[in-house]
């Protein structure tokens, strides 16, 4: 087995800030608070024994499930002589200091993908599309595009694209409040405020003659959007991807994922203020784009990952595919009843819903249709714009 | 600095004082509590359901021969509930009599406003104790982002501020245990103010300790079965996995019903899964064919 370095005191304290600083890099989120915890238990257990020193640390360092199962790892590429890991990592040090490397994994992949990037970065004035369709780490192939339709297939300006970023910001207001069943003052209301009542009530020898009242406010509501991007969303996918990235709001409570044939969460990736970097992100996942569905196989994927964390009573999930599936249609349905037991609601928002006498017959979308609040076409802007009118009753 | 009050205690005698109390702890969650008790910050633990996230703090709190304050959080759940809240018909009563002697004012406001017409609800109650008291917060994940707010506030300061009383700061520390099980993700500030620990379902030797522990007139051949089928059920896909209150609470169905081989009688094994299995979508996805195979590699 390999010596630990603990050393001497004072070089121990060097050596615990920097093995923090070893877990910040891996994305445990630590700092100074958790280094001084740290010099704090390991006073506490017996220094010369490894395995202690690393539990004790483990406590002390990890703060989820995910950081608590990958630390032992962690520890020994840092503290044994074991990994390559230690080494990478001084290499990402020196070669920049200010970025992860992560960042590293980006450029990378930025020589790759350089096309798509690009294809986003600065909406298509040019007409090479065709060539671009295929390419790996594509994001969207807008230039693909039967001109005759009047469909959002034929958005792809920079202004169209605002635009439904611009909705989808003001349906996801629509939608993001609903009510606590916490109670805070308010004139009217359904219960008393009985401390405010007894005060005013000193005042007129014990009378209660002003009756306060309390109410439950609005709440924000957790709202998660599932988009399909699969070969026959292909054409809608960058409107919808602006749109989403409207919904998701700054802060913790909306997330947003793609599916094709298998889930990822892209909330960190949209959130990504360096556009570069948030591209490079989603070409990474995009690998798969244009490819088969597998509705079922991806909500159960979020049913067992996501969902107990993300769904419960104050949700509001809203999916956008066009329900063709190359999975299973009672998947669907089954991922679907487990997904509403949590007591979210539950949106669908279906392209073809918006085309002359589309009837919901696939057999997945015929699945899913009883466990749906509410369906609505998404084909153009204004179906989109109208949506939140909808949505404020629900 | 004063010195620590449970500094004479290694992780490891913590540990063996849990498992005299009943608790088999991992050496994981040992060190846990150990590092949390001596940092004087609180133990967070998650974990599914029934893992024997609860019971530590109920063993801590006899261990430490101390009081076990216990919170219950839900949606909804504010001061009133969890903090204190004003005894407002005893208020009402005393400012009817005070009017009715004269009282000034100022004079009955200051005594309907004092520590006499305060209920303590428990995070009150517990900073107001002589000995540090178990302070049990189950469930924080139920309870809204605010209260995880306030409730970081009083876990750093430990002291709470009543607008008509002033502050009350913490007569004694409590030693803190906080569990979730992922209703919904936690802040990072409180992740981070707490010593961390995920609680995973016992492994086969582990839950044969439990059983062991807890139920010791069960043989060690049935025991070893009772586990092995709870340890292998745990693998198929459920909808509510077994927990260890589960697996116990089989293990007393079994020795209730007298049965010492759980092959032997099909008909009572399946009906004794009731013990296990606590949604019918669990239950009708293991029927007699599938609990057989189970209890067959069982022991």
């Amino acid at each position: 087995m390999a010596v630990t370095r603990f050393l001497t005191r004072a070089r121990l304290t060097e050596r615990i800030g920097d093995f923090t600083r070893h877990l910040r890099d891996h994305g445990v989120r630590v700092g100074m608070p958790e280094t001084e915890a740290s010099l704090k238990a390991i006073r506490l257990v017996d220094l010369s024994d490894v395995k202690d020193v690393k539990l004790a640390l483990k406590a002390v360092c990890s703060n989820d499930s995910e950081s608590f199962e990958k630390f032992d790892a962690l520890f020994d590429a840092y503290w044994l002589n074991s990994g390559k890991q230690r080494q990478e990592h001084k290499q990402t040090q020196i070669q920049n200091k200010q970025k992860s490397s992560f960042t590293n994994l980006s450029h990378m992949l930025l020589s790759a993908s350089a096309a798509g990037a690009e294809s986003l970065d600065m909406p298509d004035n040019d007409n090479e599309g065709e060539a671009e369709a295929s390419g790996e780490g594509k994001l969207v192939a807008t230039e693909v595009v039967n001109k005759n339709a009047t469909d959002l297939r034929e958005f792809f300006l920079p202004e169209d694209e605002a635009r439904a970023a611009e909705t989808a910001r003001r349906i996801a207001n629509a939608i993001r409040y609903r009510r606590s069943r916490r109670r805070k003052a308010a004139r009217r209301g359904s219960g008393l405020d009985m401390r405010r009542i007894m005060r005013k009530s000193v005042a007129t020898g014990g009378e209660p003659l002003q009756l306060l009242q309390r109410r439950r406010p609005d709440r924000p509501v957790h709202l998660v959007s599932i988009l399909d991007v699969s070969g026959s969303m292909q054409l809608y996918a960058r409107v919808f991807l602006s749109f989403i990235k409207g919904l998701l709001g700054n802060d913790q409570r909306t997330d947003a994922f793609l599916f094709h044939t298998s889930l990822m969460c892209v909330s960190d990736s949209l959130r990504d203020k360096d556009t570069q970097r948030a591209i490079n992100r989603l070409s990474m996942i995009a690998r798969g784009f244009g490819g088969g569905t597998k509705i079922g196989a991806s909500l159960r994927t979020f049913n067992a990952q996501y969902a107990g964390r993300m769904a419960g009573r104050r949700t509001v999930v809203v999916i956008m595919s066009d329900g063709y599936d190359t999975g299973d249609a009672s998947e669907v349905g089954n991922a679907l009843t487990k997904l509403k037991r949590r007591g979210c609601k539950l949106i669908w928002l279906n392209p073809l819903l918006g085309w002359k006498d589309y009837q919901p017959v696939a057999a997945s979308m015929a699945a899913a249709l009883p466990h749906i609040d509410y369906f609505a076409p998404c084909n153009t802007l204004e179906s989109l714009q109208n949506l939140e009118k909808e949505l404020h009753h629900l | 600095m004063p010195p620590l009050p449970h500094s004479f205690m290694s992780w490891q005698t913590l540990q063996t004082n849990l498992a005299a109390e009943g608790y088999i702890a991992s050496a994981g969650l040992a060190m846990a509590a150990h590092i949390a008790l001596n940092l004087e910050r609180p133990l967070l633990l998650e974990g599914d359901a029934g893992v024997g996230k609860t019971q530590i703090a109920k063993t801590l709190a006899t261990i430490y021969n101390t009081e076990l304050i216990r919170l219950q959080c839900y949606e909804g759940l504010d001061a009133a509930a969890a903090i204190y809240e004003w005894n407002y018909q005893r208020q009402l009563l005393s400012i009817r009599a005070s009017v009715d002697t004269g009282t000034q004012l100022d004079d009955i406001e200051t005594r309907i406003f004092s520590s006499a017409y305060l209920m303590e609800r428990p995070l009150l109650r517990a900073i107001q104790q002589t000995k540090p008291p178990v302070l049990l917060i189950d469930e924080i994940d139920r309870a809204d982002e605010e209260f995880e707010a306030y409730l970081l506030e009083l876990l750093s300061d430990f002291q709470i501020t009543i607008p008509e009383m002033g502050t009350i700061h913490a007569t004694s520390k409590p030693i803190v245990v906080l569990t979730a099980n992922g209703t919904r993700d936690l802040s990072d500030a409180l992740r981070r103010r707490c010593i961390y620990n995920y609680v995973p379902y016992p492994d086969r030797a582990s839950e044969m300790a439990i059983l062991s522990t807890r139920h010791p007139n069960i043989g060690p051949e049935l025991a070893a079965q009772i586990v092995g089928f709870v340890q292998s059920l745990r693998k198929e896909e459920l909808e509510k996995k077994p927990g260890i209150a589960e697996t116990l609470d089989w293990a007393a169905a079994l020795a209730g019903l007298g049965i010492n081989d759980i092959t032997s009688d099909p008909v009572l094994l399946q009906a004794s899964l009731v013990c296990l299995l606590k949604t019918e979508a669990d239950q009708a996805s293991i029927p007699s064919e599938v609990a057989q195979r189970l209890a067959g590699g069982a022991g």
